[in-house]
């Protein structure tokens, strides 16, 4: 650790030789017997890959534990939507993958913002995640022989992405609810669906339980506990739009970050190129098509600016390829930042398609040609349907009109080796966290990182929490409930007082629509600024003109609503914050400043080789930095040319 | 789309519940300037809008991924479980699918085991009660064994998936005339029963299923086959039949 660096940015990594240290350091975390494991409790908030395994691994440790969620069942988290696949560096297929290229290309992938150590951990503990899936009877593809078949997935060199069918979250997730249900059954997981995380309690600085509001009820409740572990997912719907569930939201990290958990790097946010684009104010959310489909799409746009024929009249030379143009060895296939940016600039540039203009297309006519429409159907089948299904377009006639949207967000709360955030007790799992895919996560990664970090890694990190101090009891009524409680029955209680004029959805609208366009894919100095003092608007606008209906203790979805946009309003500052201070482009961060005569993302190292992680206060957030080193891989620039 | 209209109006006959225990009531409200690009709970997201802005409450109703994989999403639309169109979720279908000057009606899923809470909100913990008592193969992290230790076909794997693929949106319950839950329970029995490592609990699996479902106040299972017909996963009463198979080979063998 530096010595400019904060104390309280420890990343407790272990030192020494890369492919051991994961070992070393469970082998130096304390244990606890188990018998005396049932002594403790711990509240689980979210039951996606990341929730739902934690919460199964530690009740078969022998945790008490509880287990919340928004959905009416934990089965529903967003994580159920996830289509292609999760990695795992099994090398099944003899094509010299390993442990080590699984780490390297995953630090490679996010620009060289992840932590070394957490990463290969990461790609150390894949392959146990496919075990303990197949165990659970989760059906993944199979060869003919019957040994589990494998595809390249981002244009990955290595077929390492282990799938079911379209639905490889779907699957994954309801084997870890199975898992969680059986705990529930056996009496060890109390199961609280329905329910809204809306502050953390803290007693003597330690995370010791949450307020949740019963959705169905409105009331308060108490949840005490001996840690609590965030596993909420990501926060891409501070977009409004995004391919992300509509109950996606920051509020439960939010509000932890306001009771002093660090905030790491949140300008990281994945824009994913493929996507159905919007066709109107109406649009709830963007869906999100494949990633596979650009093995087979080419992607063009007219060669001239407002060309309004439809597809079929522009003759082939006056179309443009234009990723295959810039980027000749990647293609179509090169990562989702830079064709994501690579759409966006020749629409701004008047190239684009469709009524509005914001799309370019996915063209199939040469995959069909060469390979016959029954070859593309087996292939793309449930994926074509499903965008005639949306669009009402026939896509083996018409080339797709695609276009990036927000999908994914690598920022969250700061969380040292162990998964603890800034506050002790409170830890953070899966997308929640600021997790091990620096700033740009790589297809079927992000389950990966969910079931790792719920299954394998919090079950021993733990530990070193629960073992290492004595836990005093805390009841619901110690005063830190209370006083978090009011806060929360407060706060509801001013958002729905203010019976304004504007909607939730119309402030989101708006919100969203400014993000997208300053804060999305191209960042500047000046449009952040702008976009910060727009926020700042918008904030003031919400506190004295929402118009919420109803009341705090009924079902009550605009309520549920408001609150997470009080808190996305909030975010969105710092959001633009960290965006405005990093002055280098990474990942899926580009600052429009930073850039080569290409065009291409500039780095800068020396500057900004660092965790940004973010402090609250009431006067304006303070930056942190955690340095980080590379060891095994070393720094050098992506090109995908 | 030709001459067809790009814009609708609607009539919608929409079900306003206060809580479980109160009566419910058809409420009639007009809209106009529908987009037929919208999707169906888009539509709802407008008539919401405008309830709001008018200072009155909106419906109530779930819904989550919006792209017909969360299982969240439910509703009766004219008398039709998830709408009018085959093999898709509610939040699936399109406005397309209908005409200028339409009358629409919209109702919760209707069963005793699945109590409106408000609105078109149904209760579906049932169905978590149901896989609960067996849904699921006891392995503890960290014990299983190579992934590929043990083989199985793709005939196997591929009937497991189509099993597996259930959403658990609970339209089959809404569907079937005696309000069985049986498709949603056999998908899952059928799904575990296919692999290898389901075989160690499968009798106990189905026979403490089934009892829970039963339980539950679902009603028995007579073939009406609505549920299939209704599945916005299409998943085939096949499963039924694999379902009674094994449950009458666990209750022959006598284990539980
Ligand atoms: C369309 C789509 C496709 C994807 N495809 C892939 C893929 O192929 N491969 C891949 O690796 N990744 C994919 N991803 C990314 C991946 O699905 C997610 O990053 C991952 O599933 C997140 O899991 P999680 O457990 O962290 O959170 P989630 O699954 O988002 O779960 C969050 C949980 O927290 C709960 N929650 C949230 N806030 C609160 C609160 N305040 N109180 C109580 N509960 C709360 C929710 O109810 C939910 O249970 C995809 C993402 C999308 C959107
Ligand atoms: S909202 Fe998820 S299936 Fe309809």
């Amino acid at each position: 650790m530096s010595p400019t660096a904060d104390r309280r940015l420890d990343g407790r990594c272990p030192s020494g030789e890369m492919a051991s240290r994961w070992t070393r350091h469970k082998f130096d975390l304390d244990l606890i017997n188990p018998a005396n494991r049932r002594r403790f409790h711990i509240v689980v908030v979210g039951t996606g890959l990341a929730g739902a395994s934690a919460a199964a691994s530690l009740a078969e440790m022998g945790y008490r534990v509880s287990a919340l969620c928004i959905q009416d069942s934990p089965r529903r988290a967003h994580s159920i939507a996830a289509q292609g696949g999760i990695n795992a560096a099994k090398a099944y297929r003899n094509d010299g993958d390993s442990v080590h290229r699984l780490f390297y290309d995953t630090v490679k992938g996010g620009d060289f913002r992840a932590r070394e150590s957490n990463v290969h951990r990461l790609a150390e503990v894949s392959n146990q995640i496919i075990d303990q899936c197949v165990a659970l009877g989760v059906p993944f593809a199979r060869e003919y022989g019957g040994t589990l078949a494998n595809r390249s997935f981002g244009g990955a060199q290595v077929a390492r992405t282990f799938y079911a069918r379209g639905q490889t979250g779907q699957q994954l997730l309801l084997g870890a609810y199975g898992a969680l249900m059986r705990q529930v059954h056996a009496g060890r997981v109390t199961l609280l669906p329905r329910r809204e995380m809306v502050e953390l309690v803290q007693v003597g600085g330690v995370a010791r339980g949450i307020i949740a509001r019963n959705l169905i009820s409105g009331e308060y409740e108490r949840h005490a506990a001996d840690a609590v572990l965030l596993c909420t997912g990501g926060y891409g719907n501070v977009f409004r739009l995004s391919t992300n569930a509509q109950a996606s939201n920051v509020t439960a990290s939010w509000r932890c970050h306001r009771r002093g958990a660090f905030f790491a790097n949140p300008c990281y946010t994945q824009i994913h190129p493929t996507c159905i684009p919007v066709s109107g104010d109406h649009q709830s959310k963007l869906t999100l098509m494949s990633e596979s489909l650009r093995n087979d799409g080419r992607v063009w746009v007219p060669s001239l600016a407002g060309d309004e024929r439809p597809p079929s009249d522009i003759p082939e030379g006056e179309r443009d390829y234009y990723l295959e143009r810039r980027y000749p060895s990647f293609g179509n296939l090169v990562p989702r930042d830079v064709a994501s940016r690579a759409a966006k600039r020749v629409c701004d540039d008047g190239f684009g398609v469709g009524a509005t203009g914001t799309a370019v297309y996915l063209d199939f006519a040469d995959a069909i040609g060469r390979d016959s429409r029954a070859a593309v159907e087996g292939r793309y089948g449930n994926l074509f349907q499903m965008y005639e299904m949306i669009t009402g377009e026939d896509p083996y006639r018409v080339p797709m009109r695609i276009f990036p949207a927000v999908h994914y967000t690598m920022g969250g709360l700061w969380v040292d080796y162990n998964l603890q955030t800034t506050i002790p007790g409170l830890f953070a799992l899966g997308e929640a966290n600021f997790s091990d895919h620096g700033a740009n996560r790589l297809g079927a990664s992000a389950l990966m990182q969910g079931l790792a970090d719920g299954t394998f890694v919090i079950p021993a990190t733990i530990t070193a929490h629960l073992a290492g101090r004595t836990v005093e009891p805390v009841g619901p009524d110690a005063p830190a409930f209370g006083e978090a409680e009011a806060a929360a029955r407060e706060r509801d209680e001013r958002i729905l007082s203010v019976r304004g004029g504007s909607t939730v959805s119309t402030l989101h609208r708006e919100l969203g629509l400014c993000l997208w366009n300053q804060v999305g894919m191209s960042r500047t100095e000046q449009g952040l600024r702008e976009a910060i003092g727009r926020v700042r608007d918008l904030r003031e606008r919400f506190w004295n003109d929402v118009r919420v209906p109803g009341e705090a203790n009924h079902l009550n979805p605009s309520l549920e609503h408001a609150g997470r946009l009080a808190d996305f309003l909030e975010f969105a500052e710092l959001l633009a914050t960290d965006a405005l201070q990093r002055e280098e482009s990474c990942g899926g961060h580009f600052r429009e400043e930073h850039q080569t005569g290409e065009g291409e993302a500039l780095r800068n190292d020396e500057a900004f080789c660092h965790v940004a992680a973010w402090e609250h206060d009431e006067g304006g957030a303070v930056r942190h930095e955690e340095p980080l080193s590379f060891e095994e891989v070393h720094l050098v620039t992506r090109s995908y040319k | 789309m030709g001459a067809s209209p790009t814009t609708l109006r609607l009539t919608l006959h929409v079900w306003r519940q206060a809580s479980r225990d109160l009566p419910g009531a058809f409420e009639v409200h007009h809209l106009e300037g529908i987009s037929v690009d919208m999707s169906f709970l888009e539509m709802l997201d407008v008539l919401n809008e405008g309830l709001t802005s008018q200072g009155r409450e909106p419906f109530c109703f779930d819904h989550d991924c919006r792209e017909g994989i969360c299982g969240m999403c439910s509703l009766v639309i004219n008398g039709q479980v998830h709408g009018p169109d085959q093999e898709i979720t509610t939040c699936q279908l399109h406005m397309r699918h209908f005409a200028d000057g339409d009358t629409i009606v919209v109702e919760p899923f209707r069963a005793r085991a699945l109590p409106v809470v408000r609105d078109l909100v149904v209760d579906r913990s049932a169905f978590d009660r149901i896989i609960a008592e067996g849904g699921y193969i006891s392995t503890d992290a960290g014990s299983a064994p190579e992934g590929n230790a043990l083989p199985i076909s793709t005939a196997a794997a591929d009937e497991a998936m189509d099993a597996a693929a259930c959403i658990g949106c609970a339209g089959c319950v809404a569907a079937c005339p005696n309000a069985s839950a049986m498709l949603f329970t056999a998908a899952k029995v059928s799904h575990l029963a296919q692999l290898p490592q389901g075989e160690p609990e499968r009798e106990r699996r189905v026979l403490a299923m089934v009892e829970r479902m039963d339980r539950e106040g679902f009603g028995g299972c007579t073939n009406e086959r609505e549920c299939q017909a209704a599945c916005p996963k299409g998943i085939s009463v096949a499963h039924i039949a694999r379902l009674n198979r094994e449950f009458l080979r666990s209750s022959v063998l006598g284990r539980s």
